[in-house]
């Protein structure tokens, strides 16, 4: 906790400094004076964000723009303008309001994906935190083979996840995959794990466990060992039990750094469309669809349903952006900056 | 007292009792075998013979042979997937942090009124799902022509590419002492001039490490793939292989080729680089 709010302010100060080099005083956003002033004293920043800011709007803003208006129509694979040869088809789809939500929030279908989506992020999330950290723990020990142990623990993250996903689904596959070679040499009845719901669900989740946590692991070891020796020795003059030092000086310690990666780890994990696709295509039946798979299946299977799967795009960004708004808020009662 | 302070602390870190010991040795190489046994099966599998894979015993050796590599390299698209996976993924990351390094700079060093505004900006469109945006996105390769084409998917990257590339080059960057910045400052540097003459020569490693990172994003991207990319011979890695496993035929054994084909390069130039990478992820929330 000490450590943390040290940094942070050290930082703020640099930057202060730093700022105050390039343009003389350096003013809170909010009490920049007049526009010219503003725009001497940061125009070098403005133009050295310029290029992103171009490419995300023109190539994330436009898109998305065009994505809402079209989660609001009624537009189909059948009713989307197209051009065949040299016959060009104009579109004939409607604007219909909010019909597309209605029908989507008033039908279970919905409500059925999101509760297994909630349920295999936080599920995830939860194990790739909690074997992650204690992983990290264990390494962070004087240990001999520290460095192997460390490599071969790191390889799943280094798989590509598409490639992690073709062997998983070779490994479960039920007549010639290992796991019901393994269960059958020691007498055990083979399971058809891709063709069960509830074994589907589970084998999807050891997948993305097993591709998660080196991340994890890494990210925590990191943050362990930048947490000072001083402390644990303080800690241990003082009389703290392993256990003290693990909750008083550990875990603060390892605030910062944990905030962080348990954000992107929910975000990655909920959009973690590539395993769900390839390893049970959503199936069987539809039980292992999360809410961006299923969006894709709207829009690229059958007649292909464009405003259906823009509503549910809609919906699944509103869904992530308030998880992350009040992440935030939460980080900034607890003293986090930005 | 300070010698008795060392003591108690050699005492208390150094040692562990015997079973302690056994024990986390003990969970380590249980863990590690769980990380390391799907790659060894993939790699014990693709160099079965060509039916090897339809066994239903385990054998660890069965006729090692080459046959399922000679077959992917020979016999199907997977040197033309490759070849596209190259260049896309390349032209992805060239121009992703060539777009996004002075923008990871000016938020990593000024505070400036829209900062906080790009910081979101960049953490909500790291967060998109591809739902959102791949029908629009689809509809503009379609008007123009795009579908198929190595520009269009590498467009369609770029929504992925470049908010990420500008997070993980502010992390780096928030990593190299801002006193740097002052001294090129003072010698009389203007900010583009610290940027270019003295920040970036020291971010090289770093920008190695993002352009890495960013490269094996694209390289294993799957969803636009699979819908942008659908001739036999445009397709990229990440699309094509699903046609080993197709629902009405499949081969194991040219996937299992293919697959170490594809994860052998990538996992060793990854096992270089990682320490760099978690650091950059996490974005200076650690010190490694």
């Amino acid at each position: 906790m000490a450590t943390s709010t040290g940094r942070v302010t050290g930082t703020t100060r640099d930057r202060a400094a730093g700022a105050a080099d390039g343009a003389r005083g350096r003013g809170r956003p909010k009490q920049a004076g007049p526009v010219r002033r503003a725009v001497s004293q940061y125009w070098y920043a403005w133009a050295m964000v310029v290029p992103v800011v171009v490419v995300t709007v023109a190539l994330i803003g436009w898109p998305l723009v065009r994505g809402v208006y079209l989660s609001l129509t009624d537009a189909t694979e059948a009713t989307m303008g197209r051009t065949i040869g040299v016959n060009v088809i104009p579109s004939t789809y409607e604007f219909v309001g909010l019909d597309n939500y209605v029908g989507i929030l008033t039908g279970g279908l919905f409500w059925e994906k999101l509760t297994w989506t909630v349920l295999w992020t936080v599920a995830c999330v939860a194990l790739h935190y909690g074997l992650g950290l204690g992983l990290a723990l264990m390494l962070n020990r004087r240990l001999r083979f520290r460095s192997a142990y460390r490599l071969m623990l790191v390889l799943p993250w280094a798989i590509p996840p598409f490639v992690a996903a073709f062997i998983w689904r070779y490994l479960y596959n039920s007549d010639y995959g290992v796991i019901n070679a393994m269960l059958r040499s020691v007498g055990l009845g083979a399971v058809g794990w891709l063709d069960d719901p509830t074994t589907a669900k589970i084998a999807v989740i050891a997948v993305n466990v097993w591709i998660g946590i080196p991340f994890m692991m890494l990210a925590m070891l990191g943050g362990l060992q930048s947490i000072p020796r001083e402390l644990y020795e303080a800690a241990e003059v003082d009389g703290a039990t392993p256990w003290q030092r693990f909750r008083f000086v550990t875990v603060p310690g390892l605030r910062t750094v944990s905030s962080t990666v348990l954000l992107l780890g929910t975000i990655w994990t909920f959009n973690m469309f590539p395993l769900i696709f390839l390893i049970t295509g959503g199936g069987p039946g539809s039980s292992t669809e999360i809410l961006v798979t299923y969006a894709y299946r709207e829009a690229f299977t059958g007649i292909r349903n464009y405003s259906g799967s823009a509503a549910w795009g809609v919906l699944i960004l509103l869904l992530l952006v308030v998880m992350a708004v009040v992440y935030r808020r939460a980080l900034r009662k607890q003293g986090e900056v930005w | 007292m300070s010698a008795v302070t060392t003591r108690r602390r050699a005492r208390g870190r150094g040692e562990r009792s015997l079973g302690g010991s056994v024990l986390l040795h003990g969970t380590l190489i249980v863990a590690s075998l769980i990380s390391l046994f799907p790659v060894v099966w993939l790699v014990l599998t693709s160099l079965k013979p060509r039916d090897g894979w339809l066994s239903t015993e385990l054998k660890l050796f069965d006729d090692s042979s080459l046959d399922n590599y000679v077959r992917v390299l020979t016999e199907t698209q997977f040197p033309n997937w490759l070849l596209n996976s190259v260049i896309i993924a390349g032209l992805t990351t060239v121009i992703g942090v060539f777009l996004s390094s002075t923008t990871g700079y000016a938020i990593s060093r000024f505070r400036f009124p829209g900062y906080r505004g790009v910081m979101w900006m960049l953490l909500v469109t790291q967060m998109f799902p591809v739902a959102i945006l791949i029908v629009p996105l689809y509809n503009l390769m379609a008007g123009l022509g795009l579908l198929n084409q190595i520009p269009g998917l590498v467009i369609a990257y770029m929504t992925v590419a470049v908010p990420f590339c500008a997070w993980m080059m502010k992390g780096y960057f928030d990593s190299i002492p801002r006193e740097i910045d002052q001294a090129g400052m003072i010698d009389g540097l203007s900010p583009f001039g610290t940027f270019w003459r003295v920040i970036l020569p020291l971010a090289r490693p770093s920008i190695a490490v993002t352009a890495f990172y960013s490269f094996m994003t694209a390289w294993g991207e799957v969803a636009y793939a699979s819908v942008f990319m659908t001739g036999d011979d445009t397709r990229t890695l990440a699309a094509g292989l699903q046609q080993f496993v197709g629902q009405h035929w499949s081969d194991w054994g040219l996937m299992t080729a293919a697959a170490v084909l594809i994860a052998v390069p990538a996992a060793v130039v990854f096992l270089l680089v990682q320490r760099n990478l978690v650091a950059g992820l996490t974005a200076g929330a650690t010190k490694l």
